[in-house]
């Protein structure tokens, strides 16, 4: 009895460590790169142009990942809200929603290496666009639909049925429904996957390199309106080097007196994005689930 | 006074009600975009496996040299070689390694989030492993290249390490970036199991880890095996972080000190030095088929493990 | 054995007292559940606990084996004495306390093995190993449950989901059995059976309590009638608490009760 209450406690005590152990290994790494990158930082590096003497800063590429970001979502939010509807509200059972699951797991396991591959073939050589933005958000596209069309789906599916059956038993339609009651109940998670969704979008390099473009940005013209104008930052057919991308080219082809530094700061600015976003959707998600429940905790 | 009423009711009745069947537009639109996924799948297996062929259809390489241990696929530096083993043999060995690293302390998480954790670090976790899988690849590699390398260089010689890059670095950076992973769908298998057996097997006199060990671990078999079948393929499919660690040389693995290459390193590395047409490309596109190859058929074990887990 | 809805008359005789319950009061977090209850539960008698819903029977229950210490808020104050020990004790340990109170729950929870593991799953957690004696414990079991006849000849393959569920419930009661209690906890043991399985249960109580201290929380009426030998009436106060109306021989609780809020709920007035 003595032995199996110490093994009890002992346990107990791993699986604490353990935990702990992890949240120390994450509260390092993210400490490490804010403490690496604190010294040489300065605000101007969010904007200033790239250079390889001095701590120039990553302006056009941060520039870039935003404007991919935002190309990715602008596919990905609306296609993956309508397939979720269909999925959530009208697919039921039978072999179409199976064959849908089915594909959705199979593009979730393709490395993103070889979502880039694809890519490659289909939106840069195949259209002769060469690298672009555009294909780079395409190419995100492809890997993220299924993620934003499962976190929408669980979003609309976590809607009771009794909201759903209120309505129809007003005499709704099946669509003023879904647009009426289930949608605006839906925001809060809808809200949370897309930003989920965008913070894995803005981290991704591997889908990128063979698609959006590993060139280094130069001086971004911002009074070039022309769309068409590859050289226009406004243009989807400019090339896009992303932050992610940006960092692991710097180290994989960079030299120079401040490679290192540039990195860390790189990798800084990096880490706050995600945790801008990881925090951000969990305190809009509950924000807005406040607002549409009322103010109930 | 009723009948004002009714004439009201009758005016702000916007039509007649129509009960006939029509065409439900919102039903098809929602639907062809649903079905887009199926479409992608399509045409990607389409392209890889078309593109992944090339080498033994166009450039006429036998199918049989792809299992051959030599990598050698300059034309200007000798006799070609087109073989993938050392490619294909460095990915299973840095993803077993990987596995084994993250394994333990996952599902030691998973249990300290499922059955130990008081409410209060839970909440704790919960973001703390958002932000773990929120942190891009890149960075991981970063951190594995200024930290953890240098480190095994300078404190690893009398293990064998060399130069620090090797199969091990790429192992643990790897096992760092799946722990999340395999701990929460380990974490969802232990929930799955019914509250009520836990309180069965406390009830007949056993500790908390008697229950865990004898009870929880057992009937979360299934889900356990999915946790680590998922982190492995993520792991075989992760790029750019093991890439910057792994010391990419295109050797059979033979130690865990040494350098090794991956199918996703080696793609990453020639893509942009070879030109589509070229043999060597060509070979590029068959890993990526290999790789895609792999996958799928990790997605269907883990469909058939949970067929399994399914219906108790 | 013959089976008739008969109250038997050796309640009446004064048996050792085998769980001495002391103004017992249960909260969660800072609500009171059940208040002020007072009790003497004697050996080898089976002790009804009625009353409706909502009124800490199943809580009160759940003390005697310390389950309440797994949910989080739940306190519990007063003294609940077992064979002379109190067993909210500093030096008690749960675990050694329910190897020696055993409790049967409302829905049958087999666990996902063989018939063979479930019943010698207590034992092995107690340090029993040797092939001869787990198998020895396990028909054991399986045969005071009454279960034995219907499952003998596959019981070391079968898995136990497979069985129906009455059969469930008895090879739940094996497996407590397989620990080597001395008191019997059952809460409504019989609310997720058919009538014929719930009969087979009533005939176990009444065969195993020659043995064992038995306790049942029960909804049904007749069931507390049939099957045990004394009786307590669990009400809810004003207060939302619940507490103890009155305790007594069956017979007596249920023709004769002391209190009008006893005999309003036999006659099925209220509840």
């Amino acid at each position: 009895m003595r032995r199996v209450l110490l093994a009890d406690q002992l346990a107990t005590a791993v699986l604490w460590s353990i935990a702990g152990s992890v949240i120390l290994i994450l509260i390092a790494i993210i400490a490490h790169f804010l403490l690496a990158a604190l010294p040489d930082f300065t605000p101007s590096f969010l904007i200033a142009d790239p250079s390889t003497d001095v701590i120039g800063g990553v302006g056009p590429v941060l520039w870039n990942s935003v404007y991919v970001l935002a190309l990715t979502m602008l596919v990905t939010v609306p296609l993956g809200v309508l397939g979720a509807v269909f999925m959530a509200e009208y697919a039921g059972t039978g072999r179409l929603i199976d064959l849908i699951r089915f594909s959705q797991e199979l593009i979730g396991s393709v490395p993103s290496i070889v979502v880039g591959l694809f890519g490659f073939a289909v939106f840069v050589a195949a259209t002769g666009w060469g690298f672009t933005a555009l294909a780079g958000a395409l190419a995100l596209t492809v890997f993220n639909l299924p993620l934003m069309t499962r976190l929408a789906e669980q979003a609309m599916r976590a809607v009771p049925d009794d909201e759903r059956s209120a309505s129809f038993a007003l005499g709704a339609t099946k669509w003023q429904t879904i647009r009426h009651v289930v949608l605006p109940i839906a925001i809060p998670g809808l809200v949370t996957g897309v930003i989920l969704t965008a913070g894995r979008v803005f981290g991704e390099a591997a889908a990128l390199l063979f698609t959006a473009g590993l060139a280094t940005p130069g001086r971004l013209n911002f009074a070039n309106l022309n769309l068409l104008d590859p050289r226009s930052p406004w243009s989807p057919f400019h090339t896009a080097t992303t932050l992610s991308v940006y960092l692991w080219r710097i180290n994989s082809e960079g030299t120079g007196p401040v490679v290192d530094q540039v990195a860390n700061l790189t990798a800084a600015v990096l880490i706050v994005a995600v945790l801008i976003f990881n925090l951000g959707s969990r305190a809009l998600g509950q924000l807005l689930q406040r607002r549409i429940t009322g103010t109930r905790s | 006074m009723e009948s004002d009423i009714a004439t009201e009711m009758a005016a702000v009745r916007p039509e007649r009600v129509v009960l006939a069947p029509g065409i439900d537009v919102a039903r098809r639109v929602t639907g062809a975009a649903a079905t887009v996924v199926v479409l992608l799948v399509g045409l990607l297996l389409a392209f890889i496996a078309w593109n992944g062929i090339a080498l033994f259809r166009h450039s006429g390489v036998p199918i049989l040299e792809v299992f051959a241990p030599v990598w050698q696929p300059d034309p200007t530096s000798g006799e070609t070689t087109y073989g993938l083993l050392p490619f294909i043999l460095g990915t299973l060995g840095v993803v077993s390694v990987a596995a084994a690293l993250a394994a333990p302390l996952s599902l030691g998480l998973a249990l300290f989030m499922a059955e130990v954790a008081p409410p209060w670090a839970r909440r704790v976790m919960q973001p703390a492993m958002e932000v773990f899988v929120g942190i891009p690849s890149v960075v991981y590699g970063w951190l594995g290249l200024t930290v953890l390398v240098p480190f095994l260089a300078a404190n690893g010689k009398w293990a064998g390490f060399t130069s620090g890059f090797s199969w091990f670095a790429g192992s643990l950076v790897l096992a760092l970036m799946i722990l999340p992973t395999v701990s929460s769908v380990a974490y969802d298998s232990f929930r799955a199991v019914p509250p009520d057996l836990r309180t069965a097997s406390l009830a007949l006199g056993t500790t908390r880890w008697q229950t865990i060990r004898h009870l929880l671990l057992p009937a979360s078999g299934a889900g356990i095996v999915t946790a680590i079948v998922l982190g492995m393929m993520r792991a075989a499919g992760e790029a750019l972080a093991v890439q910057m660690v792994i010391g990419n040389r295109p050797l059979i693995p033979r130690s865990l000190f040494q350098p090794v290459t991956t199918l996703t390193a080696q793609i990453t590395l020639d893509m942009g030095n070879t030109v589509a047409g070229e043999t060597w490309n060509e070979a590029l596109w068959t890993m990526g088929l290999v790789l895609v190859t792999m996958s799928f058929a990790a997605v269907v074990l883990v469909r058939l493990l949970t067929r399994r887990a399914g219906p108790r | 054995m013959s089976y008739a809805p008969t109250i038997p008359a050796s309640a009446e005789s004064l048996a050792p007292t085998k769980i001495r319950v002391r103004d017992l009061r249960i909260s969660y977090d800072t609500r009171v559940a059940v208040r002020d209850v007072n009790l003497d539960v004697p050996e080898h008698a089976v002790t009804a606990f009625i009353g409706p819903s909502g009124c800490g029977k199943s809580t009160i229950l759940r003390c005697f084996d310390r389950m309440n210490d797994l949910i989080p808020g739940a306190s519990v104050h007063g003294s609940i004495v077992l064979d002379g020990e109190e067993i909210n004790a500093p030096g008690v340990q749960p675990v050694e306390l329910r190897r020696k109170v055993g409790l049967v729950f409302q829905k049958p929870n087999p666990f996902p093995m063989s018939i063979y593991e479930n019943v010698a799953y207590g034992p092995r957690r107690h340090g029993v190993s040797s092939r001869a004696a787990l198998d020895e414990v396990v028909e054991t079991s399986l045969r005071r449950a009454a279960i034995w006849d219907e499952v003998k000849d596959e019981y070391r393959r079968k898995n136990a989901l497979s069985l129906s569920g009455g059969q469930q419930q008895r090879l739940c009661i094996a497996r407590m059995l397989a620990t080597g209690p001395e008191v019997i906890l059952m809460d409504e043991p019989c609310s997720a059976l058919d009538p014929i399985a719930t009969l087979r249960i009533e005939q176990l109580i009444t065969e195993l309590k020659t043995q064992y201290t038995i306790l049942i929380v029960t909804h049904n009426m007749q069931q507390a009638a049939r099957v045990s030998d004394r009786t307590a009436f669990f009400t809810l106060g004003d207060d939302r608490a619940g507490y103890l109306v009155e305790e007594g021989p069956t017979r007596m609780i249920f023709t004769d009760p002391a209190n009008r809020l006893t005999e309003d709920y036999v006659a099925g007035r209220f509840g």
